[in-house]
């Protein structure tokens, strides 16, 4: 849990995910609290906790669950799309603690890359080449999958790129169509105008 | 502010338990991959700690938002800046670190009054590690091994075209989207501004004869 991020102690960091269906997704996080007699991030923060919420591309709800100060969590997509992960501490200090903040540990994995270690322990050569094979072969289903998302979203890009080529064409005709029947009608307007005022 | 995922490093090879704690310590691969939405006026900084002499690379690419740039700067532990850049709209930068210690990079969109940026980038700190670890190893790979290895390389390197590939994707897109709704919008207003200009004009038009009009008689009575 290396990489980490710091943020105000009632503050709701979210993490957008953009997955493919059926993608399983594990999250780790590890929570430290600021001490301000200590001047430093205490190591383990009792009764701290955090509520972890999942929502998917359609707006769904997929986990919403409160952890301890370090969790695991983990999800799979039924829908392909970005996924927002949400996490907020359950701190009911008052926000107006000066100097107070979290320190979030993050580490989230896409896709089943990883098999079990234990597995590894394995018994001869041909085990272990298996063990990896088996490993290559997720990884490759992990790519076709992701290509699979990609082609749909390629579409969506096309169908959006088409759009405004015939909103752009059907604009011009229909400018162009004003134009003519407001000059028309204007110069009527007046002609009309002149005339009954015994200009013309 | 969201964050986006990460990318384990491959898997550990068949080790006794005391060697495990060892290759942890000494080359600790990670990637992490973030994608996060920054909003306008704001920074977010990432912090992680590094062991001297590991290379890291950081590759970060801003995806949806206004001109997508946005600022980028790295810092070591000493806080002297290894990497500043202003407006940048994607980069790669490779370091390695010259002393243990926490390092930091910084995203800001303060430049901006009211744009969001939609930022990703990839910090890998260190290389994965071998696929078939050579500490406890008597002969050399044999050819499965050696298929197994250049599979995995290869895989690795597809995995990041594509990653890389769905980005651009995803800001190609994001430019579309923002074009057609610029394009409804102007053809409206535009329709509207015409309609109101003409007849506009016509009754102003109109008007000023009519006033003429009351002027030359009262002069001529």
């Amino acid at each position: 849990l290396a990489l980490y991020f710091h943020s105000g102690e009632r503050e709701e960091k979210c993490i957008i995910e953009d997955v493919p269906s059926d993608t399983l997704v594990i999250g780790n996080y590890k929570v430290q609290r600021w001490d301000i007699h200590k001047q430093d991030f205490l190591e383990s923060a009792p009764g701290l906790g955090m509520i972890v919420t999942v929502t998917s591309p359609s707006a769904e709800v997929l986990l919403s669950k409160l952890y301890g100060p370090q969790g695991t969590f983990s999800f799979t997509s039924y829908l392909s799309g970005e996924h927002v992960i949400c996490l907020q501490s359950n701190s009911t200090r008052f926000v107006a603690f000066a100097g107070s903040k979290l320190r979030i540990h993050l580490d989230i994995r896409v896709g089943e890359h990883f098999l079990d270690e234990s597995v590894v322990q394995a018994k001869d050569k041909v085990d272990e080449v298996n063990f990896r094979l088996e490993h290559l072969i997720e990884e490759i289903h992990h790519v076709s999958k992701e290509q699979n998302y990609e082609r749909e979203r390629e579409e969506k890009f096309r169908k959006t790129s088409e759009e405004t080529n015939s909103n752009i064409l059907w604009w011009a005709i229909v400018q162009t169509l004003i134009l003519i029947s407001i000059g028309i009608w204007q110069i009527k307007s007046l002609r009309d105008f002149f005339i009954s005022k015994k200009l013309v | 502010m969201l964050l986006r995922g990460s990318r384990a490093a491959g898997p550990w090879g068949r080790l006794p338990p005391s060697w495990l704690l060892f290759l942890l310590a000494a080359c600790a691969a990670r990637a992490s991959e973030i994608t996060f939405e920054l909003p306008d006026n704001a920074k977010q900084c990432f912090y992680e700690e590094i062991a001297q002499g590991t290379k890291c690379t950081l590759e970060f690419q801003v995806i949806t938002g206004g001109h997508y740039d946005v600022d980028c700067r790295l810092e070591d532990p000493d806080g002297i800046v290894l990497y500043k850049e202003m407006k940048k709209q994607y980069d790669s930068f490779t370091f390695t670190a010259s002393r243990n210690g926490t390092y930091k990079f910084c995203f800001s969109n303060e430049f901006s009054t009211f744009t969001h940026k939609t930022v990703y980038f990839d910090f890998q700190v260190g290389e994965d590690p071998p696929l078939f670890p050579s500490e406890n190893r008597v002969t050399a790979l044999t050819q499965m091994e050696s298929a197994c290895v250049s599979i995995h390389e290869a895989l690795k390197s597809v995995i990041d075209y594509q990653t890389h590939f769905r980005l651009r994707e995803a800001q190609g897109r994001s430019r579309a989207e923002d074009l057609n709704t610029r394009v409804a919008y102007w053809s409206i207003g535009e329709a509207i501004i015409l309609l109101v200009v003409s007849i506009g004009q016509v009754f102003l038009l109109k008007s000023f004869f009519s006033d003429k009009r009351t002027t030359t008689t009262r002069v001529g009575s």
